[in-house]
């Protein structure tokens, strides 16, 4: 009986412990997710003008069959880049990010793609290393404060990958000797709010080219171009790569911080129910230990007496 | 006095925007300046460039650009950067450290476009 409660009083003070761990947790995810949204809407001056010169540049460019503006005739391989944490403790973050880029896999090889893996956060690395399964290259390290040069890296090696992929036959590596890509897809969480968190997946190359109907009211500037129109585009495209890979590790360093501010809020919530479940068991076991104790001293009492009388 | 809006702005930040009165950079073509009325114009800037900005209020800001782009439209002058820092924001024996250590030729030059934006001479 005592034994009991010793142990009830003991789980009680270790969940009070975590319930602590959870709460500052939470405090920092919290914290966090400001910074990571300031950084998002940060980044996207830069976004909205790279747009803007390069819809100027298409309008302008003698022709848009630049590699990565393309559909390739025989798609054989599809580059994949998926964004994971390096942490966990962010409740599905990772598990739904992961769920979404199995299922573009599968929908790749259905469609009789070769799926080619690039993963950036531990949490990726070791979901694939532990089934075995192969993977081109891999970033770790600032998934919840990414850099630029972090996508640049990254987006530069994709780029590579699916430049040198133009002139692939099958599983003949063509002219340059690498075995490239024909498609980039990235896999990250797009951040709707503080509550929903939602993995997307996005073609990043080819580019699909949009056509406005509308004819715009005024006539549009024409440009002068430094160098020539087709080379500033050959110059811009894997930049606004890079731009799109950065703004999506941004999106995804939000996402895991309000990911993790909701796994941590309930833990905390969790742990708090715990230790009032906790207690009432450990008042009760008291209550009973106490209850005991007097009957037991009544029974000896009585026992006492009625030896006492039996002695007469 | 005629003035252009100018913005200055890095994949991670908007560094500068404001009035300006005249705009000086670098494409790869050769130096240029961009006055009030300038035609439009799209331009890749020299890795490790300079970029000079003339205020209104007379003054100039200074940055040192990397990986960038000019655009001059009828409203005003954009500068895209895939990375920028302003002349005060230079530490300038950082960047002199790191003249001394680059490996390769763009290396040197971005770290040399840090010296010059700090208004010292290599």
């Amino acid at each position: 009986m005592a034994a009991q409660l010793r142990e009830l009083r003991q789980r009680i003070r270790s969940t009070q412990g975590l319930a602590k761990i959870f709460k500052a947790q939470e405090v920092i995810a919290t914290t966090r997710i400001s910074r990571a949204q300031a950084r998002v809407e940060a980044s996207r001056p830069y976004a909205t003008e790279i747009t803007n010169v390069l819809s100027a540049l298409a309008g302008a460019a003698s022709n848009l069959d630049h590699p990565l503006l393309t559909e390739r005739e025989n798609p054989k391989r599809a580059g994949v880049l998926i964004v994971t944490s390096d942490r966990g403790l962010c409740g599905g973050y990772n598990a739904n990010v992961l769920r979404a880029a199995e299922e573009l896999v599968s929908l790749l090889r259905s469609e009789g793609k070769q799926p080619v893996l690039y993963l950036i956060g531990r949490k990726a690395v070791s979901f694939y290393t532990f089934r075995n399964r192969d993977f081109v290259e891999s970033w770790t390290g600032f998934s919840e404060t990414p850099r630029y040069e972090n996508a640049q890296t990254a987006g530069d090696l994709l780029v590579k990958a699916f430049m040198s992929g133009a002139d692939d036959e099958g599983d003949n590596p063509g002219a340059d000797g690498v075995l490239g890509v024909d498609e980039l897809h990235i896999v990250y969480t797009e951040f709707r709010s503080m509550l929903s968190q939602v993995p997307t997946v996005k073609r990043i190359a080819p580019m699909e080219v949009e056509y406005s109907e509308e004819t715009p009211d005024t006539i549009p500037p024409s440009y002068e171009f430094e160098p020539g129109a087709d080379q500033l585009l050959s110059a811009l495209l894997p930049k606004y790569i890079n731009t799109r890979i950065f703004s999506a590790l941004l999106d995804s360093a939000a996402s895991e911080s309000a990911a993790r501010r909701t796994a941590m809020k309930s833990a905390t919530d969790n742990a708090n129910d715990l230790v009032l479940t906790l207690s009432r068991e450990a008042n009760q076991a008291r209550q009973a230990q106490i209850t005991q104790e007097i009957s037991e001293i009544v029974g000896g009492a009585n026992a006492l007496a009625a030896a006492a009388g039996s002695d007469d | 006095m005629a003035e252009i809006s100018v913005e200055l702005v890095a994949v991670e930040r908007r560094l500068w925007s404001g009035k300006a009165t005249m705009v000086i950079a670098q494409t790869i073509e050769g130096e240029l300046g961009v006055l009030p009325g300038h035609e439009p114009l799209l331009g890749q800037l020299v890795e490790g460039g300079v970029v000079k900005i003339r205020t209104v209020d007379g003054d100039t800001v200074i940055a040192a650009v990397q990986g960038g782009f000019l655009s001059v439209t009828g409203d005003g002058v954009s500068i895209l950067a895939e990375n920028a820092e302003l002349a005060d924001e230079i530490d300038i024996d950082q960047a002199r450290a790191e003249v001394a250590a680059a490996q390769d030729a763009d290396e040197r030059a971005r770290a040399e476009a840090r010296v010059r934006a700090a208004g010292q001479t290599v």
